[in-house]
């Protein structure tokens, strides 16, 4: 079975932010970049059930040049092919417009299974894959811990998370697009055999015109929203700030916590 | 003609949740902003009641019910195909939910469905030279971002929890108009097969007076030693942030937030958590809260009470330490 796994490359959580000089967005060079969160764990999953049932993985990522490290990363890791939606014209878009071009993509491929995250860590949209599992018709499900093909892969079994600490289960027929949530497995790390293997792999790079896609239906011009700045939250009037090194700053806050808040 | 403006209502044990409440004050809000005017939207099975009692205390020009036995379990299918007809039919401008797991399963592809924009996660709007503009968390909420809307199709946005206060609902009362339901041609593709339990619930943390909650800058499982020494000397449950039970450094039933335990102790000490919003509806009842990171643009901030700036695994013996010292006197 093929499984197209969506993997965005996003800033390192770890990074620190700083807003652009146009305030649009934030100052993008300089900044680590890692594969999103819970798309490592859809990775992981995918490449699990690939091995499982003897099929293969093919990663997706639309993005600007740099994303090409994220798909060699999945490469290393095990997916054997990896498809880049790589132009200008894809930039700037929102999960609609970004989830009608990546469902384009995997349309070409003949897959049973998309796996994607359940949200990045940047835009966190939280529906890029559903849009993906919209455009092509299939049933989706957002916050999948859990998957397990059935009857050969004509169905599966999949785990979504409900609020209230409840998970439901359910049975859902192939193909379908399955957003998954961070902590469905435990990623693994790459192999240096891996890495030296990633580096013959091909990563095919897509313009709108291979996937059959206007231009002006994807990217910045084909989303239906725009961000006009961003802005670090307000701090709190309340937040005391304790200063001082280590020791001085805990002796400062215990003394709040008793004298002040009266809960110590 | 006026702009009509939806709110979506979910209930759950014949009561309409606290958040589609809060999503109401939403459109109530919106409404004032763009003249618009307030329609609520109910669906479920055998919800006439429930429909009765909400109208009888909602000012809304209308509150569409949507009652079939297909309706009583959610599932996308029938949810997205009896929306989107609605909203074909009636073409309100704006379509709000409120920001739970189950609308986000369904209104992102409702969406899409019916050509709208699609905005998830809203905590405010406003308008700047007559344009609406929406504030949405990004970056895992160390920034808000202020979005417009191109186009002219109806906009779909979630309302995140907490955004609206509740004492600014209009009361009143409201005529109940039944919605069409036609399911023909919705795909067989799934099948709901129960529901349980996520975690075994060995650890009650709801009732916990002092909770220790540690986040991903702990760093690893071998590193927690700083984090119990502190737990023990304030007499504290340990709880936890999602990625640290995500990655197996602690047991899921610490978890606290959206898709863990709700806590209200008198302290909360956050050590190396960032403050998602899926984490703070977890903790936001708590009376005082503290903050320990190193980051001191960390959204977390901006809902303590008290912070220090640094790394943990510094403050957090000095604090052991100051804490047994106050203690022993
Ligand atoms: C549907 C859904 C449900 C979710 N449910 C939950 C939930 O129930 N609970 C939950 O918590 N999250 C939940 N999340 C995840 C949430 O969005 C955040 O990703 C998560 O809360 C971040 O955890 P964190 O703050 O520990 O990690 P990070 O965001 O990575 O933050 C780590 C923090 O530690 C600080 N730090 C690092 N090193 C040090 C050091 N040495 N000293 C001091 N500070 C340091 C950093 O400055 C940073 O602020 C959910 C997400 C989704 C999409
Ligand atoms: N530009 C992208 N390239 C590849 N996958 C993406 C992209 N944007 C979103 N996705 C996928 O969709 C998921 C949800 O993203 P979002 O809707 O932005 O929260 C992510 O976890 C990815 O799996």
């Amino acid at each position: 079975m093929r499984i197209a796994v969506c993997i965005k490359q996003v800033p390192d959580t770890e990074a620190r932010l700083r807003v652009s000089r146009d305030g649009r967005w934030i100052e993008e060079q300089d900044l680590p970049f890692v594969i999103n969160e819970n798309d490592e764990y859809a990775l992981e999953e995918g490449i699990s059930l690939a091995e499982k049932t003897g099929g293969e993985v093919v990663v997706f990522t639309l993005g600007p040049p740099r994303a090409a490290e994220a798909l060699r990363k999945a490469l290393a890791l095990g997916a054997a092919r990896a498809v880049h939606l790589e132009d200008s014209a894809f930039l700037g878009g929102d999960a609609i417009s970004d989830g009608r071009a990546l469902a384009a993509a995997i349309d070409r491929e003949d897959c049973r299974l998309a796996l994607t995250g359940s949200q990045s860590d940047d835009l966190g949209w939280g529906a890029t894959g559903s849009v993906v599992a919209a455009t092509l018709g299939w049933p989706h499900a957002w916050l999948v811990m859990g998957v397990e093909l059935e009857e050969g892969g004509a169905t599966c079994r999949v785990v979504r998370e409900m609020e209230s600490g409840l998970n439901e289960n359910l049975r859902i027929t192939l193909p379908a697009v399955l957003e998954v949530q961070a902590g469905i497995n435990h990623p693994r790390y790459a192999s240096l055999k891996g890495i030296m293997a990633a580096k013959r792999k091909p990563i095919d790079r897509l313009k709108p015109g291979d996937l059959g896609l206007d231009a002006q239906s994807v990217g910045a011009a084909g989303a239906g929203v725009e961000l006009v700045s961003v802005r670090f939250p307000e701090t709190a009037e309340g937040a005391q700030i304790l200063d001082g090194d280590p020791a001085t700053a805990a002796r400062a806050l215990v003394e709040k916590l008793q004298k002040e808040a009266r809960v110590l | 003609m006026a702009k009509t403006i939806w709110a979506v209502l979910q209930h759950r044990d014949g009561e309409l949740s606290r958040i589609s409440l809060e999503t109401l004050v939403a459109a109530q809000q919106l409404a004032q902003l763009v003249e618009g005017e307030v329609e609520a939207v109910l669906l479920g099975a055998d919800v006439a009641e429930l429909a009765q009692r909400a109208a009888a205390q909602m000012a809304v020009s209308r509150l569409w019910v949507a009652d079939h036995p297909a309706l009583a379990t959610y599932t996308p299918g029938p949810y997205i195909t009896v929306l989107a007809a609605a909203i074909r039919d009636a073409t309100p401008a704006f379509v709000l939910f409120p920001h739970t797991y189950q609308s986000m399963d369904y209104f992102p592809r409702l969406a899409h469905d019916v050509g709208g924009a699609l905005l998830p996660t809203v905590g405010a709007f406003r308008l700047v030279a007559g344009k609406l503009v929406w504030t949405r968390p990004v970056l895992g909420g160390k920034l808000q971002a202020d979005t417009r809307v191109k186009g002219d199709g109806p906009v779909l946005a979630s309302i995140q929890a907490g955004s609206f206060a509740l004492d600014r609902l209009q009361r009143g009362t409201s005529p109940v108009q039944p919605l069409p339901v036609d399911l023909g041609g919705i795909p067989a593709d799934r099948e709901v097969l129960g529901v349980e339990q996520a975690a075994a619930e060995e650890v009650d943390l709801s009732k916990a007076e002092v909770v220790v909650a540690v986040g991903r800058g702990i760093g690893g499982a071998d590193k927690m030693g700083v984090v119990e020494e502190l737990a023990a000397a304030l007499g504290a449950e340990i709880g936890a942030s999602r990625p640290v039970i995500d990655n197996g450094w602690l047991p899921r039933d610490r978890q606290i937030g959206s898709s863990g335990q709700t806590v209200a102790p008198r302290l909360y000490v956050a050590v190396g958590i960032s403050g998602a919003i899926q984490h703070l509806v977890g903790m936001k009842a708590s009376g005082v809260v503290v903050a320990i990171n190193k980051d001191r643009s960390a959204p977390i901030f901006s809902v303590a009470d008290y912070g220090i700036v640094g790394d943990l695994h510094e403050v957090l013996p000095a604090l052991t330490a100051a804490i047994r010292e106050a203690k022993g006197r």
